[in-house]
């Protein structure tokens, strides 16, 4: 029913055409149609007419009363045609859910069915092959209170993601200022921050596993040059972390991108007149461009929040979760709980657990994003 | 000044992130020997390109590639054809639950895939597909939130009234899709199909978890076979590794200006 307006809409757009393919059909003696046969509503068109804007404000039921009302004046009530009309009403009305049918299907399937499976197995003992057990939130409880592995790999990875976040936005803000410049050749220093974007996981792994070889690694003879010398990277329980955040960062560049347009985004004037004001760069900074670009930062902070709680590839490939489970991160912690001892019940729950941090950070970002996160509109319209 | 500071950094930076890809090459094209000098040299004495071919040969990286082909191109099909389709549909259409069905598919963004990956697991191994590409290509057929969304932001950005001329003209929903909007969002596509490709070729869990036999491996997993295999040396390592980096550094160059472009007009609204 909601087509109804749909489709009066279309009568004031294109009146003239309709109008007179009324006529002609009027001229042949059949049904005197009110509503003009459109094929399917298209809804995009919403041209400022004040007419349609009347009609699409009526309740579907008056507008079908009205209808119904106008061929009962005419004496054209025709059950077939009404019929025809409903099952291609039907027709039409199915046809947005068949174009978006691969998703609904997929996100059933593949998303929304596995969540909520995976949230009821979390409450059972589940071994892959044999007796399935309900033991209510046991799982839960042993993971906080009798699992020394469980503490370990969280405090591994919210010290990674300590590390990690605020590093990974100042990186790529710094080198997406740089860009923005207004330097010569800012393309191939571009391509050359991008690039190692491209390559991820297993390839990325096994060059910074080479390249922090301790002792014939290319790190530690670069630092020597210096005239430090480089500790053993991946082996040692200090160094090992800190090499996976070294590596992490080198894949900065879809952040450095989005910031680089947000910058971009930022109109110059802005700076013009504040320079005029006599604001020196720092202050420019502060007042223009980080407010400015505020809402983009929050964007890359979850992003990269999530990204860090996932961390798993590098700390497979290149140490295995060691030395001694220094770089045994929390993805690493769910995944061995799985696919090593088979204890699918509870690694769910450790996965529901992840799931409930994850949102709880996001949750908080968003919170506090009141505080700190500028949005250009709130001035232009008054309100948002 | 000002211009020399900023040069120097960004010199120094592009340094530092090209360095480890420049170690990479050269080290897969030294000999043996000198692999373990120190100091260790940037460039080696002598070329050996031969290196790449008896590299490629410590392990059947000619099935593991097969695979990857066979799992990058079937999924992109699907994924442009569903991604394409569903995006249409939340452009263009006006039904009931839209909004709903919409934000959901934006939330679906936030799940990680860890928590989903224990029951997907179970699903596909009740289907029988665990050991086959099969987990790896039949999901990309039903779309991606993140593709969809940003298919969806290039239709709407499209005038309306070619399909409106098309409409009046007699063409029915799925004509003017395949004739007027395929070919109207080909950039998106393009993009779509760029992201699509790099995120298939370089995963790496999916292949781990969903696969057993070596004859099944795609070249990320093979590549880790290499971790704690013995026999194997640095130079074969990096030739490999140097191998599978190719396709998508050659698709970054070809496609930069999409995915420049791409990046930057979905990630400012946030």
């Amino acid at each position: 029913m909601r087509y109804a307006s749909g489709s009066l809409l279309r009568l004031e757009s294109t009146s003239n055409k309709k109008a007179t393919e009324t006529e002609q059909n009027a001229s042949k003696g059949s049904v005197t149609p009110y509503f003009p046969q459109t094929k399917w509503p298209l809804i995009a068109d919403r041209r400022p007419c004040k007419n349609a804007y009347i009609l699409t404000t009526m309740k579907p039921q008056q507008v079908q009363y009205t209808a119904r009302a106008e061929q009962h004046l005419k004496g054209t009530i025709d059950m077939e045609s009404i019929k025809k009309r409903t099952s291609a009403r039907w027709k039409q009305a199915s046809i947005p859910y068949l174009f978006t049918m691969p998703w609904i299907i997929g996100f059933l399937a593949f998303t929304l069915g596995p969540l909520i499976f995976s949230l009821i197995i979390s409450f059972y003992e589940w071994p892959v092959i044999g007796q399935k057990t309900f033991i209510g939130l046991a799982n839960y409880k042993e993971m906080f209170t009798s699992d020394p592995l469980f503490w370990t790999s969280l405090t591994v990875t919210l010290k990674f993601a300590a590390l990690f976040v605020p590093l990974n936005i100042i990186v790529a803000l710094l080198l997406a200022m740089l860009l923005n410049q207004n330097v010569k050749g800012s393309g191939i220093f571009r391509t050359a921050f991008y690039l190692p974007s491209v390559i991820s996981g297993v390839a990325l792994a096994m060059i910074w596993a080479w390249v922090f070889d301790g002792e014939y690694g290319i790190l530690n003879y670069i630092l020597s040059v210096f005239g430090i010398e480089g500790p053993k990277w991946l082996i040692s329980t200090t160094w090992a972390p800190v090499a996976m955040v070294i590596a992490s960062l080198w894949g900065q560049g879809t952040m450095m991108l989005i910031f680089l347009a947000g910058l971009k985004n930022i109109p110059k004037d802005m700076y013009e007149a504040s320079s005029i004001d006599g604001a020196g760069k720092w202050k420019q900074f502060t007042r223009i461009t980080l407010p400015m670009l505020s809402p983009t930062i929050l964007f890359n902070l979850i992003t990269t929040i999530i990204a860090a709680f996932q961390q798993l590839t590098l700390a497979l490939v290149m140490t295995g979760g060691g030395p001694t489970n220094s770089t045994y991160f929390y993805a690493m912690y769910m995944y061995e709980n799985a696919f090593k001892y088979s204890k699918m019940g509870y690694s769910s729950a450790n996965a529901w657990f992840m799931f409930a941090i994850v949102l709880a950070l996001t949750m908080l970002v968003f919170k506090s994003s009141s505080a700190w996160v500028y949005y250009e509109g709130e001035m232009k319209h008054g309100k948002r | 000044m000002k211009k020399i500071v900023i040069y120097g950094l960004l010199i120094l930076f592009s340094i530092l992130f090209i360095a480890p890809f420049f170690w990479m090459i050269t080290t897969a094209v030294k000999s043996p020997e000198e692999l373990y000098v120190f100091p260790p040299k940037w460039i080696p004495s002598i070329f050996h390109w031969s290196n790449f071919a008896t590299a490629w040969e410590t392990q059947p990286f000619n099935i593991y590639l097969k695979n990857s082909l066979i799992v990058t191109g079937m999924s992109l099909l699907g994924q442009l054809l569903s991604s394409a389709l569903v995006a249409y549909g939340f452009a263009r259409f006006r039904f009931r639950g839209k909004d709903t069905l919409f934000m959901i598919l934006l939330a679906s963004m936030m799940i990680p895939w860890e928590v989903t990956m224990i029951p997907q697991y179970m699903e596909f191994n009740f289907l029988g597909w665990i050991n086959t590409l099969k987990p790896l290509i039949v999901p990309a057929w039903f779309g991606a939130p993140f593709f969809i969304f940003l298919l969806r932001q290039f239709i709407m950005g499209i005038p309306v009234e070619l399909e409106e001329a098309a409409r009046i003209d007699g063409a029915n929903p799925l004509q003017i899709f395949v004739r007027l909007i395929i070919p109207l969002m080909s950039p998106a596509l393009i993009l779509v199909g760029v992201f699509h490709v790099l995120n298939s070729w370089n995963d790496y869990l999916g292949p781990l978890i969903f696969l057993n036999d070596q004859s099944k491996y795609t070249l990320t997993l093979g590549l880790s076979q290499f971790r704690g295999m013995f026999g194997v040396d640095m130079v074969s390592i990096m030739a490999v590794t140097f191998l599978i980096c190719l396709p998508p550094l050659a698709i970054f160059f070809f496609a930069q200006r999409y995915i420049v472009g791409g990046i930057a007009t979905t990630g400012i609204k946030g």
